[in-house]
């Protein structure tokens, strides 16, 4: 039978039972820490090359952050043979209908875009989650695009981009964490332009 | 009652969807797709088993006004594990489950369990009884993810049997309702016809 309502029992139990089980968390926490990296890591090297033109280089290790509107973003420059071809900009925005959305917007080094890729969100299935590639043409309409031409809004809202039917929200959404990306590839780009000058 | 029967009983008399109508949050919310509700369905028996023995074990020791937050420190702990796995060796199923397996905590069929059954059972007994209720959760959840993919996104198990798009309403939240509705008629129907 249970023990008996003390101040005493209570305690001793409640704060042996949070004891043994913070214990267990931090063992599996340990073992599974390595896996989870992995697996992070492998998403976004995955991401990478999904949007970036070719690389032999690994920009996961050669990543820098640039800050943009108060915002750090994150950037993987890629490299072939040395020269840098692109870079990856993982942006997000948390105007989603959902909340926030993580983008990584591949830019080539011309400045277009040469392909984006959504690492997580939490859209609206079978509405928002058509800005995935493969759901949709939506996120095709980028590719190849120069933002300074190409009016990064949906034409409701005088821009370039065909918005996802009955999916606004998303798509301004998408079309915000594309132009923070931008904004930020601009920042890598000037940085670039000036280490050269330097250099010569 | 028989070691079976504990099985058998919460697949279909104490169905926990269909017949308790419980832990309705994850079931309307997670069912998109048939493979979502098995992921869900699974996670939560995983749970329910670990808890229900250790609850069973534990519970002897247990003064009985601190019972509920010790069973939930006891459920957290399982989730949080389930959590860690999950992200670590499927992360694909994590996302698309994401707040719905921290959930799985307040998820009232652990702690219905914990409560009604484990606290006044022995370990094994515990661990069948969480073993079927969770798989009757987790066929219900697959049969309704199954029913809503089909009609929502005209696919089973991710693959698609017509090119189209299928009746958008029951992949969104309406959708989990009214197939819901229809699934727990149809099965206690069948259930009233069997006896």
């Amino acid at each position: 039978m249970a023990k008996e309502s003390t101040l005493k029992n209570m305690v001793i139990t409640l704060a042996s039972i949070t004891l043994v089980s913070s214990a267990l968390l931090g063992v599996v926490y340990a073992l599974t820490k390595g896996p989870i990296d992995t697996a992070q890591v492998a998403k976004i090297n995955n991401a990478i090359s999904k949007v970036v033109p070719a690389f032999d280089n690994n920009p996961s290790a050669e990543k820098f952050e640039k800050v943009f509107d108060g915002k750090s973003y994150i950037v993987y420059p890629a490299k072939s043979g040395g020269e840098i071809v692109g870079y990856a900009v993982e942006s997000f925005t948390t105007g989603g209908f959902g909340g926030r959305i993580v983008l990584m917007v591949g830019f080539n080094i011309d400045g277009t875009i040469n392909n984006t890729a959504v690492l997580s969100h939490a859209e609206t299935p079978g509405l928002g989650d058509k800005m995935i590639e493969g759901k949709s043409n939506f996120s095709v309409q980028f590719q190849g695009k120069n933002p300074q031409d190409f009016k990064l809004l949906v034409k409701k809202d005088g821009g370039d981009v065909d918005a996802i039917t009955a999916s606004t929200i998303t798509s301004r959404a998408f079309c915000d964490a594309v132009t923070s990306a931008w904004e930020v590839y601009k920042l890598c780009n000037e940085g670039n332009v000036k280490k050269e000058v330097a250099d010569e | 009652m028989s070691k079976l029967n504990l099985i058998t009983r919460g697949i279909i008399k104490e169905n926990p969807t269909f017949v308790l109508l419980l832990g309705m949050c994850p079931t309307l919310g997670t069912t998109t797709s048939a493979i979502n509700g098995l992921g869900m369905g699974l996670a939560t028996m995983f749970v329910l088993m670990l808890s229900n023995m250790a609850i069973s074990a534990i519970a002897g020791f247990v003064p009985a006004k601190v019972r509920i937050p010790s069973y939930i420190v006891v459920i957290a702990a399982f989730v949080t594990i389930l959590q860690f796995v999950m992200q670590a060796f499927t992360p694909g199923l994590y996302e698309t489950l994401g707040i719905f397996i921290p959930l799985i905590v307040v998820n009232c069929i652990v702690l219905g369990r914990a409560e009604a059954f484990a606290s006044k059972n022995g370990v094994t007994d515990s661990l069948l009884d969480g073993l079927g209720i969770g798989l009757g959760f987790t066929a219900s959840l697959t049969v309704l993810g199954l029913v809503r993919e089909m009609l929502g996104s005209a696919s089973a198990f991710g693959i698609k049997f017509i090119n189209g798009d299928g009746i958008l309403v029951f992949v969104l939240a309406p959708g989990a309702f009214i197939a819901l509705g229809y699934l727990l008629v149809l099965f206690n129907k069948l259930k009233t016809k069997i006896k």
